[in-house]
């Protein structure tokens, strides 16, 4: 078994960047543009994305030695699946208004690409204090992911920003446009942000480049 | 005409892809070309509609009777990852060449979340056995539909000049944006059909 001995803190930063859920892997698609119709949405989707991932990230590293390899897929399928079930009980108890709101896509969680690819591709193959640190950076990234979508799409749809009893700016600046919260607003968000992500992406690699040649 | 309009609604009307956001990691990662398209979405077809019984079955008889609904998430999801094994076994055996095709997304129709989410549903809106297996089957075939397309259009993609900004992800998103926004079109459509 190839064990990385990487640092902790390049585990947790590489989920912001390197492997950003959404924008680097494009994984986990369902929830990031179902849930994201408003800033709150996204970010109690993140919260029960975040246990889950470090929940089954911990418990696939500790038992990595015992699973045998042809059966992982399902024995990974009951590590995830177990503290969906949880987040969905303690969910539905203390915030059944939400619970609502993210619907099926709560007991989703358990075939959400993300955590499947994080314990396949890393707590699979890696020690737990690293694992966990992964599940925990690419758990924050996916929620500031959700976060941003979100926020962007509340902003064009209602003309303001909710957070708890927080609501900015207090009056809508302009007309707001309803197709931002329905699906195609959320399929050509996503798109646009890539996009724009790509050109500085593509700016930044270019400084690089002409900054080596030069030195 | 309930039936009709079950299967009108769940192809057209709530398309999983378009309308609902379900299976969209094969809906993107498969539809580059049309026969890899068209095999997914043949193996979709069959395993979310055997899926559905089996899920609403288990629901009726195992689950509900001993109170073990807090239990479903689990549950469904054996029963589908087991399913789905059986369909790559069989399809090893007899189509070894769309088994190559298809590669690694068939294990992944486990983390379809099409199929789950089609069981879930069914359960939320208390449809038996024999409507939660047409409303599988609708949701499936809604499903397929909304891929085929779409490989027909990446497929032109393959002639056009894309711009590299836009090349990939961004781009499929943003078509599967647009053709989302037409399927919004058939909300209002067979109202009366569906009452």
């Amino acid at each position: 078994m190839n064990e990385n001995k990487t640092f902790l803190g390049y585990d947790f930063v590489k989920g912001f960047i390197k492997e950003n859920p959404t924008f680097a892997l494009a994984v986990g698609m369902c929830p990031t543009l179902a849930v994201t119709t408003s800033l709150v949405n996204g970010f109690w989707m993140g919260v029960a994305v975040i246990f889950v991932l470090t929940f089954s990230n911990v418990f696939v590293s500790l038992l990595r030695k015992f699973i045998p390899d042809e059966i992982r897929i399902p024995v990974f399928i009951i590590l995830i699946a177990t503290p969906v079930v949880i987040v969905e009980l303690v969910m539905k108890a203390y915030l059944p208004a939400m619970y609502d709101i993210l619907g099926i896509f709560v007991p989703l969680i358990v075939v959400n690409c993300i955590i499947i690819h994080r314990a396949e591709a890393f707590a699979y193959r890696n020690r737990v204090l690293n694992s966990a640190m992964d599940a925990l950076g690419s758990g924050m990234a996916f929620t500031l992911n959700l976060m941003v979508i979100g926020a962007i799409r509340e902003f064009l749809g209602t003309g303001q920003i909710a957070f708890g009893s927080a609501v900015f700016p207090k009056a809508p600046l302009f007309e707001p446009a309803a197709v931002m919260l329905t699906p195609p607003g959320g399929f050509i968000t996503l798109g646009v942000l890539m996009a724009l992500l790509n050109i500085a992406v593509a700016r930044v690699s270019k400084r690089k480049t002409t900054q080596s040649q030069s030195g | 005409m309930e039936i009709l309009g079950m299967i009108l609604a769940g192809v057209l009307i709530n398309n999983f892809v378009f309308m609902q956001y379900l299976g969209l990691c094969p809906f993107l990662g498969v539809s580059k070309g049309l026969d890899m398209a068209t095999g997914m979405s043949g193996a979709v077809i069959f395993v979310m509609t055997v899926a559905s019984t089996v899920t609403a079955a288990l629901e009726q008889f195992i689950l509900k009777p001993l109170e073990l609904e807090y239990l479903r998430t689990i549950a469904y999801i054996l029963v589908i990852a087991s399913f789905v094994q059986l369909v790559e076994i069989f399809m090893k055996k007899t189509l070894p060449g769309l088994y190559q095709a298809l590669g690694i997304y068939l294990p992944l129709i486990t983390t379809n979340c099409a199929v789950l989410g089609a069981a879930m549903l069914n359960v939320t809106k208390s449809y038996g056995i024999a409507l939660g297996t047409l409303n599988g089957f609708a949701g499936a075939v809604g499903w397929s539909l909304a891929i085929i397309i779409f490989a027909g259009i990446r497929e032109r993609w393959k002639l056009m000049d894309i711009p590299a900004t836009l090349d990939g992800f961004p781009l499929a998103l943003i078509s599967t944006g647009l053709m989302s926004l037409a399927f919004l079109g058939f909300s209002g459509l067979f109202g009366n059909l569906l009452k």
